[in-house]
């Protein structure tokens, strides 16, 4: 369970309104495969990852950051109950995509650098602690149902 | 994992640009990780560790020191580091996870600072370069 303060939720909501969800998703999974290319492991059907422009540029990184992210914006709507909100996503990566959990820490971080970037002065060390806290809490959700 | 002749190059050109607010940013980086990941507080016990403290930019300004000493020798960053190192193995001992949380904070203080300096290849020129030096401060410790 994350345990937000109501200043961090509001700081988490009123941030997240100003995000293009669609365009941050690409950005970060393709920071994701870049800085950390060992992951790039889970997308042999991507084509070309060869290089920051290759990734950054490919259409099927883009769609499929879109994707993670708007499923992250739907956690978002449900603080409350992250492991109910990702328990048949949770079960997807673990019996059919077979990713090590260890990943959802690294894009979870990845995408508060992006925010980071995004919002410069404005991501507070208070915003930071706040996403952090949703990362972790997204991250664990999607771990809980390994077996 | 060692750094490419292009990542020194990055890594140098940014390290002109946080020199001249070095202080600024190690304070904000050890706000980030104690705001963000409070368990690092129970190693500075005895700093009062509020934001805009003395200990904070006294601290801040130490650990940045530091990284400069280790980006004026990209070719031995060990060399550079060695007292730090053994201060951390024998004296300080702090946790090797916490290494990596510091180091995603400076990560985050970087991004925030300079947003177009932080491209794709200076994110993992960065993430490589505090990777390294916290190897290096940990490779005494056992």
């Amino acid at each position: 369970m994350v345990h937000l303060t109501a200043e961090e939720k509001s700081l988490v909501s009123s941030m997240w309104g100003k995000v293009n969800v669609d365009e941050v998703g690409g950005e970060a999974l393709g920071r994701l495969l870049i800085v950390y290319p060992w992951t790039q492991r889970f997308f042999d059907s991507f084509g070309n990852l060869s290089t920051p422009d290759a990734v950054m540029s490919n259409a099927k990184v883009k769609a499929h950051g879109k994707k993670v992210l708007n499923s992250f914006s739907n956690g978002l709507k449900n603080l409350d109950n992250l492991k109910g909100t990702f328990a048949k996503l949770s079960e997807l990566h673990c019996d059919k995509l077979h990713v090590d959990p260890e990943n959802f820490k690294l894009l979870g971080n990845v995408l508060v650098c992006v925010l980071a970037r995004h919002f410069g002065r404005e991501f507070t060390p208070l915003a930071q602690a706040a996403y952090q806290k949703v990362v972790a809490g997204v991250a664990n959700a999607l771990a809980h149902k390994y077996h | 994992m060692s750094l490419t002749k292009a990542e020194r190059t990055i890594i140098l050109s940014m390290w002109g640009k946080i020199s001249t607010q070095a202080d600024a940013i190690g304070t904000e980086a050890l706000e980030r990780l104690f705001a963000s990941f409070p368990q690092t507080k129970t190693y500075f016990p005895h700093f009062e560790l509020r934001a805009g403290s003395a200990h904070l930019r006294a601290h801040g300004a130490k650990v940045v020191a530091a990284l400069g000493d280790a980006v004026r020798s990209l070719d031995d960053v060990a060399g550079a580091l060695s007292r730090l190192s053994e201060l951390h193995a024998y004296i300080l001992r702090v946790d090797p996870v916490n290494f990596k949380l510091l180091s995603h904070c400076l990560l985050v203080t970087l991004a925030s600072h300079f947003p177009a300096d932080l491209t794709a290849d200076a994110h993992v020129a960065w993430d490589k370069f505090l990777s390294l030096v916290s190897c290096v401060l940990t490779e005494k410790y056992r």
